[in-house]
């Protein structure tokens, strides 16, 4: 059976690669829409935690010979560590200005970051094996499905759903939602306010470096490997709405599939369809797919 | 007024003081521009700049009685930025030889410039033939490799050896395009089929999607027309998703960085052709080891060229005893060149004709010490692997 000149085993294995690439992006943005929901701060420095992540991995590796497994938990602590300095040192003090200055710093940041990271290492990239535990893949009938691909689809989706549960549903999430709405007043009621945005940001670069860790062994490890993924998972915040968890969350899965059938029918255009959706979505609703006007 | 200007300027001369302004104009100023930031500066970045100034030093600092000078500066892969430092260089400079980097556009808006400016202008990295061929200039070096050589090489190669049915991956801009098209005549020209192809954007992160629709096409060979970070996340996707079982990739243009990066257990096996490689015989080790002492990396081809490239222009300055530009093309188009690098000539049409390896990548077991990645196959001589004299379109070599 064919759909416009492509099997049907050859579609659904690259519907299911989509998924994969998806999960990065979910993950990714909604690090992204969690930090500008509470911050009101449009992290540019989420591509270069994410790096951070990857990297701190390969260093592990290599330098300490420590382990996949140890990092999936370690890495995120300690770029989580540094989301907190960089919340209470130079975030802090841009909360009264525009959205722009916020972008500029984190953008600068991140420019920093890389630079730095760059010149120690250089741009090929590190090589970082897949855990012994996921090596090899299974036979799905349609494909040959390597096991850690499959591995990233379940924990980013595990991730993304408990993070979301975590601020939608729990008395810590109501709180969360509750302080960006009115600060003075939850302060009001005895809530640390600033205690619980710093941590809020370092919970966004925690979960950025947790994608990192993930695509350590699927991309090469570079200092620029977030650049240019950063790009796309700013056009999925957008397309999903601004702030908006759920959002966020199913707009990665969804887009990373549509992009997956791009690279079938159109390969040249795979690269910008994102942004053409981007484009369509907020010529039709400004808000995003799952965002409210205020 | 005239004749009273003409005679003040008789008398300075005869007192000498004509003779000192004309030797500073002698001085040899090298201007560099290439890409130091992006995808390709591991593959000739600052450490090119650092084999120039190796090139310098080795020829003793001083040409015409005067030091010579290095300038570089970063390309970001901006064509406009490349060929505005090279105007800035020579109107406000005075550079004698501008030196143009990796990246084809870049590259091709630099030879403009010098062409128009009648400036010396050298280039090794960018791979496009255009160079030397359809937008050939008496004033321009393509020294190390293009396209065709590439294509030539690789694709004779691989069809020789039986990989007849190709599939391939092209980064969708001009450097791909022109790749895959060259490749493409030279497998049908032998007898080789071409069943398929995608074109991927530039600086695409996933390949996983490409690679199996070349795995779907029952090729046997997976022609990758594309270089630096793209090769390398093609290779590293086609092992993990085991197309490397029933294909065989063909790079058709692989750098010893990619190799580092990626190391062998990914890239064993891999067939392309490379100008030069460190441990070719004594000459390359000798200098290959002069340049690991202050990198702590063995040299790419580029950056080997780079050294090669300084030397030869700073021999043909000290042996025309002039920077005129003219006359060091000519004498660089008229003499063989010979050297670590390379033996061969600069043709009419500015390409720089010298044998280039068909290389395989070592498995891991056969690699006996660090950087130990290559064997080479065969030797591919200099007047055929580029374009011949019946395949030009250079109006001056025609």
């Amino acid at each position: 059976m064919e759909i416009l000149g492509v099997s049907l085993p050859g579609l659904m294995s690259q519907l299911l690669l989509g998924l994969v690439n998806g999960s990065f992006y979910a993950i990714l943005s909604l690090g992204l829409a969690v930090i500008f929901g509470l911050l009101n701060v449009i992290n540019f420095a989420h591509g270069a935690l994410f790096m951070l992540g990857a990297v701190s991995t390969w260093m592990a590796m290599n330098y300490f010979g420590i382990n996949y497994w140890v990092m999936l938990l370690v890495s995120p602590l300690l770029v989580g560590l540094l989301g907190v300095l960089i919340e209470r040192f130079l975030l802090r003090w841009i909360y009264r200005l525009d959205h722009l200055y916020g972008l500029l710093l984190t953008l600068g940041l991140s420019l920093l970051i890389e630079g730095v990271f760059r010149s120690v290492y250089g741009v090929s990239g590190l090589g970082y094996d897949t855990p012994e535990l996921l090596e090899g893949a299974t036979d799905l009938g349609f494909m040959m499905l390597p096991n850690y691909r499959a591995w990233v689809v379940l924990a980013s989706v595990t991730v993304c759903l408990a993070t979301w549960f975590v601020i939608e549903k729990t008395r810590l999430g109501a709180y969360l939602r509750a302080g960006t709405e009115n600060p003075r007043l939850v302060e009001a009621f005895g809530v640390n306010v600033p205690v619980m945005i710093t941590l809020t940001y370092a919970f966004g670069a925690g979960l950025a470096a947790f994608a990192g860790v993930l695509a350590a062994p699927v991309y090469q490890v570079t200092p620029l490997m977030g650049q240019n993924l950063i790009i796309v998972v700013f056009a999925v915040v957008v397309i999903g709405g601004m702030g908006s968890i759920m959002g966020a969350i199913l707009t990665g899965l969804g887009l990373g599939v549509i992009e997956g059938l791009t690279k079938v029918f159109y390969p040249q255009a795979s690269s910008t369809v994102v942004f053409v959706i981007m484009v369509i979505v907020l010529l039709i609703r400004p808000a995003g797919l799952f965002g409210k006007e205020k | 007024m005239k004749t009273s200007l003409t005679t003040l300027a008789c008398v300075l001369a005869a007192a000498g003081l004509v003779t000192p302004l004309a030797q500073a104009q002698e001085k040899v100023k090298i201007g560099f521009v290439t890409d130091m930031s992006g995808l390709y500066a591991d593959v000739e970045g600052k450490n090119g700049a650092l084999a120039m100034q190796m090139a310098i030093d080795d020829f003793g600092g001083k040409v015409l009685g005067q030091p010579i000078e290095l300038l570089s500066a970063d390309h970001q892969n901006k064509a406009d930025i490349a060929a505005s430092k090279a105007r800035e260089w020579i109107d406000t400079q005075g550079v004698t030889m501008v030196f143009s980097g990796t990246n084809s556009g870049t590259a091709l808006a630099v030879s403009q410039v010098a062409n128009e400016k009648k400036r010396v202008h050298f280039n090794n990295g960018a791979g496009s033939s255009a160079l030397t061929n359809e937008q050939c200039n008496p004033y321009t070096v393509h020294y190390a490799y293009d396209t065709v050589a590439l294509a030539k090489g690789t694709g004779g190669a691989v069809v020789d050896r039986g990989g007849k049915d190709w599939f391939f991956l092209t980064a969708d801009y001009a450097f791909g395009q022109a790749l895959e098209t060259d490749t493409t005549a030279v497998i049908k020209a032998k007898g080789g089929k071409v069943l398929g192809g995608v074109k991927h954007p530039l600086n695409a992160s996933d390949f996983s999607s490409f690679l199996l629709q070349a795995q779907a096409s029952k090729a046997q060979i997976l022609g990758l027309a594309n270089a630096g970070g793209d090769t390398i996340n093609a290779i590293k996707a086609a092992k993990e998703f085991g197309i490397n079982k029933t294909m065989k990739t063909a790079g058709l243009l692989v750098f010893l960085t990619d190799i580092h990066s990626l190391g062998l257990k990914n890239t064993e096996g891999l067939l392309h052709t490379t100008s030069w490689y460190w441990d070719l015989n004594d000459a390359s080790r000798a200098f290959a080891n002069k340049f690991f002492a202050k990198t702590k990396r063995m040299p790419t081809d580029v950056q080997a060229a780079d050294y090669s490239a300084v030397t030869q222009y700073l021999k043909a300055v000290q042996a025309v005893k002039t920077t005129d530009a003219d006359k060091v093309m000519a004498y660089l188009k008229s003499t063989p060149l010979s050297d670590f690098y390379a033996k061969g000539s600069i043709r009419a049409d500015g390409t720089y004709a010298h044998d280039m390896y068909l290389v395989e990548v070592k498995s891991p077991a056969e690699s006996k010490k660090p950087w130990d990645y290559l064997k080479v196959l065969s030797t591919l001589p200099g007047n055929q692997v580029f374009t011949t004299k019946a395949e030009t379109k250079c109006a001056a070599w025609k």
